[in-house]
């Protein structure tokens, strides 16, 4: 494991000090502000789900349920669709656990411009406001795509949404080169690129993406406000403009937008599933190249969205053969998690048992990602609730599953608290459960005739009667999955007055963010001179006493 | 297992997929190949990780054993295996792909217009209908483009979907093999009524096609004629300029105006009568409606009496 | 990536840090190589952008060729070439700064920042006076709109699109040898020249926007020169805007031909 530091700080604990209102608005402290972050995106992840409740409920009878007009409808699923992913998912791995541990992990003081940190966090509550006040003026009805000339001609306030859309780009842009840069120069004597944690060689790879495909999505999004506003006519076909042209552009961001939020997450796994199975990482170096194969084959298969837009068979197949081979290296790194659990002591803890549901979830989702990238298939279930079920496997299943995994690894070091951990396995039994019910039948009704997009089903159930059924199902599940979240928020929540003070390294890791005190104090320590492997857990043991992992005398 | 249970009834759909109009679906093979690989890999990734949770817990005293960190043979073989794996699912989805794509010779010909949100199935001798009619065992093609937005058209039965793209032609083929009536879905977001924007296939026999066709175009004749003058309505584009919700467009709305007294540009008025609509259909420039521009071409010549009547009494219905 | 500079080797005066080196960078060094690196993952990023918008311009320009022919006869060449010796020449000077930064030439630095900002300034000012002109002709995009919003006579939403100024685009093309468009010849090249100008302003007013941004940071970098802040041992801002103003001049140089210059 890593040398322990040679001096534990003296400073107090980084929530106090220092004390005061401002000191926290105006702080450069990159633990603050993933702290920070962690409340905002979590509070945009209770707005999504607001809105998915409401389409669920809406969903499950045919014919209106509670919602009047299809209009209110098509709103609602677009809102969810672009909190959840503007707002939530892209953010939310590097932007909390990110920005908190990644400096500690390197034992450095801090990312590299902490003030751009900073701005990155004010670009994200102003992007936030403006999702907001899209939602005072009534809500857009695009879908999170934007698809013009639907979106050019529709009456909702589009602009502000885009507006939105085009700053919170730049509060990613931001992290990006932050990390960049701090991963490539601030990296302790000791630690060449190989001894990094994993979930580093996750940030890598997602601040990569972050900062070659955002901009493009910036420029196609400006144009498209630029469009509605001014008319100017890229995109409107009267005037000579390209609808298709846009989906191009939009899928160049937002298909690699899909890995920014899927390799952090699992950087997060590939640290979790080691530390709990007492186990050094099985093929660190297989695991890190993946993510970078990821990253760059990720820019080279966006067109797999419009295999139906008529794009040519030329076209197709080489998008179709492209996608595919992004598909081996996220297979290298589940093959690799298990053979890290191999013949290991795991313990089930509850950051564990998400790590377990991520697997599980994602695994689901992947593979369906084989029939959508099979052109045949795809011509079948595109623009179908298989699709809707395939990236809520991936996203919900993926990356919020690897999201709470974090979030139950680090909360320690965050809050200082231990929470109950039997309540933290129940909750995991009910996400996994409840989420299975919400999207498994959504494959069999999407790939049997159910389109996504539909306020109602009504005149499709001649044909399919059975829809009604799953429906039910997915609704009951929704709710289900729902209450696994808010019991999750409410353990959580409620480790902050009663939970037991965190021992310094609760679960064992070996990763320099866990040899400080918890909760982290506010200065940060340098790394020892002699990194050592980050995954070597030989020189740890239990400590009942401390109830936390000390170094074996 | 759940997810072999369609396995069996791959020619005819099954618990999957839709029962399916074709005898020789491609897609669904494929689709049905992709499932029992990713059924086995799920098992296999599920079955592992379940077992290693079983054997490998932590139970006091017993410790993590020491295993390689590293093997570059079994890891460079789970690379490739899942290689040759995709690289087969993508090659079978790819030719499936080109023979759902290229039609062969002998195509029928129709022509699809979508628009928000609404089908337009434009058949050989002019007839225009919001219903796809088709003979059965006959490659059919359709060459379809938009009004407004982008739409998509789908028919889960025939595994057919292409989008429909705006200031340009798109088009997909297909054959139907089985008499009878299957769903016809707009698929690409394209606002308000989205879900409403549904059609119906209509698979018929030669014979019955033939028949329907022939009668189709005479809707005068077998509707009554409100109902007939609807259909003008939309067919001869008045909705473009005209609403029938009292909203006003290029020309004033259809709603409630039977019977009304307008005042017209040049000052004087006019009682919206039988006469007056005629008028205003063969020379519209004769009475302006004040308000609004002498944009209106004149239909002289494009509908006949018995359309003009059919109008007549479906303007009146609208109150 | 990071071309050496002949005073890259600053001292690492281990332990006791210079003062202007911020609390969690462990040198001097360290703090320039992270600038140096961040600046050009940013100027990537603007390259980016900027590709972005190109492509759109190439797709375009593809699509529909007759659009730029007619278009950029209304374009004022010989202040659009004027404008590109002017950005030349502003980045000639950006470079003499960054030099005279690192030999301690504190003098010429503030003399230089202040012909490159006026350089920029004079860049802004004949765009002005360009884009004035499209306005008087009634040839900016939205203009009926912005013109709305000034006014308070109308309470309709007025179209998008704006209404040329008729007579002048037809002596304009006369001019420029289409003589004899009948009316309809004449609506068509409304519609190409309404189509042109969106792109024109798209592309003129995204690097116009950047030129602003780069003099007021070049104003801030030149109070800090008056104050005396650079030398040898620290020239990272004055650098760190040189490359950002170079990219800027870059910009320009593709959009002058592809906009002016259409054969
Ligand atoms: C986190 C997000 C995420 C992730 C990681 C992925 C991962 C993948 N996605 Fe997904 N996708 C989305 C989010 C995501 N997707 C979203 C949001 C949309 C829809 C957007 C919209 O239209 O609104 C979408 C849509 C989408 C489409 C377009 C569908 C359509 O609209 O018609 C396609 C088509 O190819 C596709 C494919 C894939 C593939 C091949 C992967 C692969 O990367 C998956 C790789 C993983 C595995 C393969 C599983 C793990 C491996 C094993 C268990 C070992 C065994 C493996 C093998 C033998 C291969 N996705
Ligand atoms: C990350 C992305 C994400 C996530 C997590 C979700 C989560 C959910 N989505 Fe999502 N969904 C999308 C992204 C996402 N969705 C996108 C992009 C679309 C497409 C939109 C479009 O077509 O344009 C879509 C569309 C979509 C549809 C299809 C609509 C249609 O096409 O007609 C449906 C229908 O069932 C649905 C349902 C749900 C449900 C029930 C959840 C549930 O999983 C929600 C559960 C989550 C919670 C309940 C959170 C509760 C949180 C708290 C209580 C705070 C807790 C705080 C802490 C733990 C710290 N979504
Ligand atoms: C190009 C747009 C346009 C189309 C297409 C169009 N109209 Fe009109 N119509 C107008 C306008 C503008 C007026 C009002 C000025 C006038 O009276 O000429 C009008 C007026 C009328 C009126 C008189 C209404 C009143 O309140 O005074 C009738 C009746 C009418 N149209 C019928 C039709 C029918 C039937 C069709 C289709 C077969 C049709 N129009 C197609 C533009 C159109
Ligand atoms: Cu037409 Cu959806
Ligand atoms: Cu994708």
């Amino acid at each position: 494991m890593n040398k322990p530091l040679q001096s534990k700080s003296t400073t107090g604990s980084y929530l106090i000090d220092p004390p005061g209102l401002k000191s926290w608005l105006f702080t450069l402290d990159h633990k603050r502000i993933g702290l920070m972050f962690l409340v905002l995106v979590s509070m945009a992840l209770a707005l999504g789900a607001f809105f998915a409740l409401l389409i669920r409920t809406e969903l499950t009878l045919p014919g209106p349920t509670i919602v009047s007009e299809p209009s209110t409808y098509n709103r609602l699923f677009t809102l969810h669709g672009a909190v959840m992913i503007f707002l939530f998912v892209i953010p939310v791995i590097p932007a909390t656990f990110g920005n908190f541990a990644l400096p500690m992990m390197l034992g450095a003081r801090d990312v590299a411009f902490p003030r751009l940190n900073l701005a990155s966090l004010y670009f994200y509550v102003i992007g936030l406001v403006f999702f907001l006040l899209v939602l005072i003026f009534g809500g857009i009805d695009t879908g999170w795509t934007f698809y013009p000339p639907y979106s050019t001609s529709t009456v909702t306030p589009v602009i502000l949404a885009v507006v939105g859309a085009f700053i919170l780009g730049f509060s990613s842009i931001f992290t990006g080169i932050n990390f960049l840069v701090t991963i490539h120069t601030m990296r302790p004597t000791g630690m060449g690129w190989f001894r990094m944690p994993l979930f580093l060689w996750g940030l890598y790879g997602t601040a990569v993406i972050q900062v070659l495909a955002t901009p493009v999505l910036a420029i196609t999004l400006l144009l498209l406000a630029a469009e509605r506003l001014l008319g100017i006519g890229i995109f409107d076909p009267k005037m000579g403009g390209d609808p298709i042209l846009f989906q191009h552009f939009f899928w160049f961001y937002s298909h690699p937008a899909v890995y920014i939020m899927i390799l952090p997450a699992m950087g997060v796994i590939s640290e979790v599933v080691s530390v709990f199975s007492r186990k050094h990482i099985f093929g660190y170096k297989f695991i890190a190249y993946s993510s970078l194969a990821i990253a760059l084959l990720g820019f080279l298969v966006w067109g797999h969205h419009m295999f139906t837009s008529g794009q040519s068979q030329l076209v197709g197949m080489i998008f179709s053969a492209l996608t595919f081979t992004v598909a081996i290296p996220s297979a290298i790194k589940v093959f690799n998690w298990l053979a890290t659990m191999y013949k290991g002591s795991i313990g089930l803890a509850p950051p564990m048992c998400f790590a377990l549901n991520f697997i599980f979830l994602f695994g689901i989702g992947g593979l369906t990602g084989l029939f959508l990238g099979s052109l045949a298939t795809d011509i079948h279930v595109h623009d179908t609730s298989f699709v809707v079920a395939h990236f809520h496997y991936t996203m919900a299943g993926g990356v919020l599953m690897a999201f709470l995994a974090g979030l139950y690894y680090w909360w320690p070091k965050m809050t200082g608290r231990m929470y109950n951990l039997v309540w933290g396995q129940v909750s995991a039994w009910m996400i996994l459960i409840g989420f299975n019910l919400t999207y498994f039948p959504q494959f069999i009704i999407g790939s049997r005739g159910m389109p996504r997009r539909y306020y109602d089903y009504t005149r499709l159930l001649e044909v399919n009667p059975e829809f009604t059924f799953y429906q039910i199902i997915s609704t009951v599940g929704g709710f289900t999955l729902v209450g696994g979240l808010v019991l999750v928020a409410f353990i959580l929540l409620r480790s902050l007055f009663v939970g037991a003070k965190a021992p310094d390294n609760p679960w064992g890791s070996g990763t320099l963010e866990w040899q400080c005190n918890s909760p982290a104090p506010h200065e940060n320590t340098p790394a020892p001179d002699d990194v050592g492997d980050c995954y070597d857990y030989n020189d740890l043991e239990f400590d009942e006493q401390t109830k936390g992992y000390v170094m074996k005398q | 297992m759940i997810s072999f249970a369609g396995l069996p009834l791959a020619q005819s759909g099954g618990f999957w997929l839709p029962d399916s109009a074709t005898n020789s679906p491609a897609m669904d093979p494929v689709f049905y190949l992709i499932l029992g690989i990713c059924s086995f890999f799920f098992l296999l990734v599920v079955g592992l990780m379940v077992f290693f949770v079983v054997h490998y817990r932590r139970r006091p005293g017993v410790v993590p054993q020491k295993t390689a960190s590293h093997n570059m043979l079994l890891e460079l073989t789970w690379t490739f295996i899942p290689l040759v794996i995709v690289g087969a699912i993508f090659y079978q989805g790819f030719t499936a792909y080109i023979r759902m794509q290229t039609p062969p010779p002998n195509c029928y010909d129709l022509r699809v217009s979508a628009r928000q949100w609404a089908w337009q199935f434009i058949y050989p001798n002019g007839h225009i209908d919001e219903n796809l009619h088709v003979p059965v065992g006959e490659p059919i093609r359709l060459t379809m483009t938009s009004e407004d937005v982008i739409h998509g058209l789908w028919i889960p039965a025939l595994r057919v979907k292409m989008d429909i793209v705006p200031g340009r032609y798109t088009s997909t083929w297909f054959r139907a093999d089985k008499v009878g009536t299957y769903n016809l879905l707009c698929t690409e977001y394209c606002g308000d009524e989205h879900s409403d924007m549904l059609a119906t296939v209509e698979v018929h026999t030669r014979e019955d096609y033939d028949a329907w066709l022939k009668d189709a175009g005479n809707y005068l004749k077998t509707l009554p004629p409100a109902e007939a003058g609807k259909v003008l309505y939309q067919r001869r584009g008045c909705f473009q300029c005209h609403s029938v919700d009292g909203t006003a467009g290029t020309g004033p709305s259809f709603k409630g105006i039977y019977g009304e007294t307008h005042d017209m540009a040049d000052g004087t008025t006019a009682v919206v009568d039988d006469n007056y609509i005629r008028q205003s259909i063969l020379e519209p420039q004769a009475k302006v409606r004040s308000g609004f521009q002498p944009v209106m071409a004149t239909y002289q010549g494009l509908v006949s009496d018995d359309d003009i009547t059919a109008l007549i009494e479906y303007i009146k219905t609208l109150k | 990536m990071t071309e050496s500079h002949p005073s890259d080797e600053k001292p690492n005066d281990g332990g006791c840090k210079a003062p202007h080196v911020a609390h969690h960078f462990d040198s001097a060094q360290q703090q320039y190589d992270s600038a140096k690196l961040g600046m050009w993952i940013f100027l990537l990023t603007e390259v980016l952008f900027f590709s972005g918008l190109f492509c759109f311009y190439a797709v375009y320009r593809a699509n529909n060729p007759q659009v730029f022919v007619d278009g950029h006869h209304f374009l004022n060449t010989p202040l659009g070439a004027f404008n590109t010796v002017v950005l030349i020449f502003s980045s000639l000077t950006m470079a003499l700064a960054v030099r005279a930064a690192q030999l301690d030439r504190n003098r010429s630095v503030v003399c230089l920042l202040a012909v490159t900002i006026l350089c920029g300034l004079t860049f802004m000012v004949v765009k002005g006076v360009e884009y004035k002109q499209k306005w008087d002709h009634h040839m900016v995009p939205g203009q009926t709109r912005i013109a709305h919003w000034f006014s308070d006579e109308n309470t309709q939403s007025p179209p998008k699109k704006f209404q040329p100024d008729v007579q002048y685009v037809r002596e304009h093309l006369e001019e420029a040898g289409h003589a004899d468009l009948d009316d309809e010849e004449l609506a068509q090249r409304i519609d190409n020249l309404r189509s042109y100008m969106g792109i024109y302003f798209a592309l003129t007013g995204l690097h116009a926007l950047h030129v602003i941004i780069g003099v007021g940071v070049l104003c801030v970098v030149l109070i800090m020169a008056i104050r005396g802040r650079f030398g040898s041992h620290r020239f990272t801002p004055v650098d760190m805007t040189g490359l950002y103003w170079h990219l800027v001049d870059l910009i320009w140089i593709y959009v002058f031909p592809l906009l002016y210059l259409i054969p």
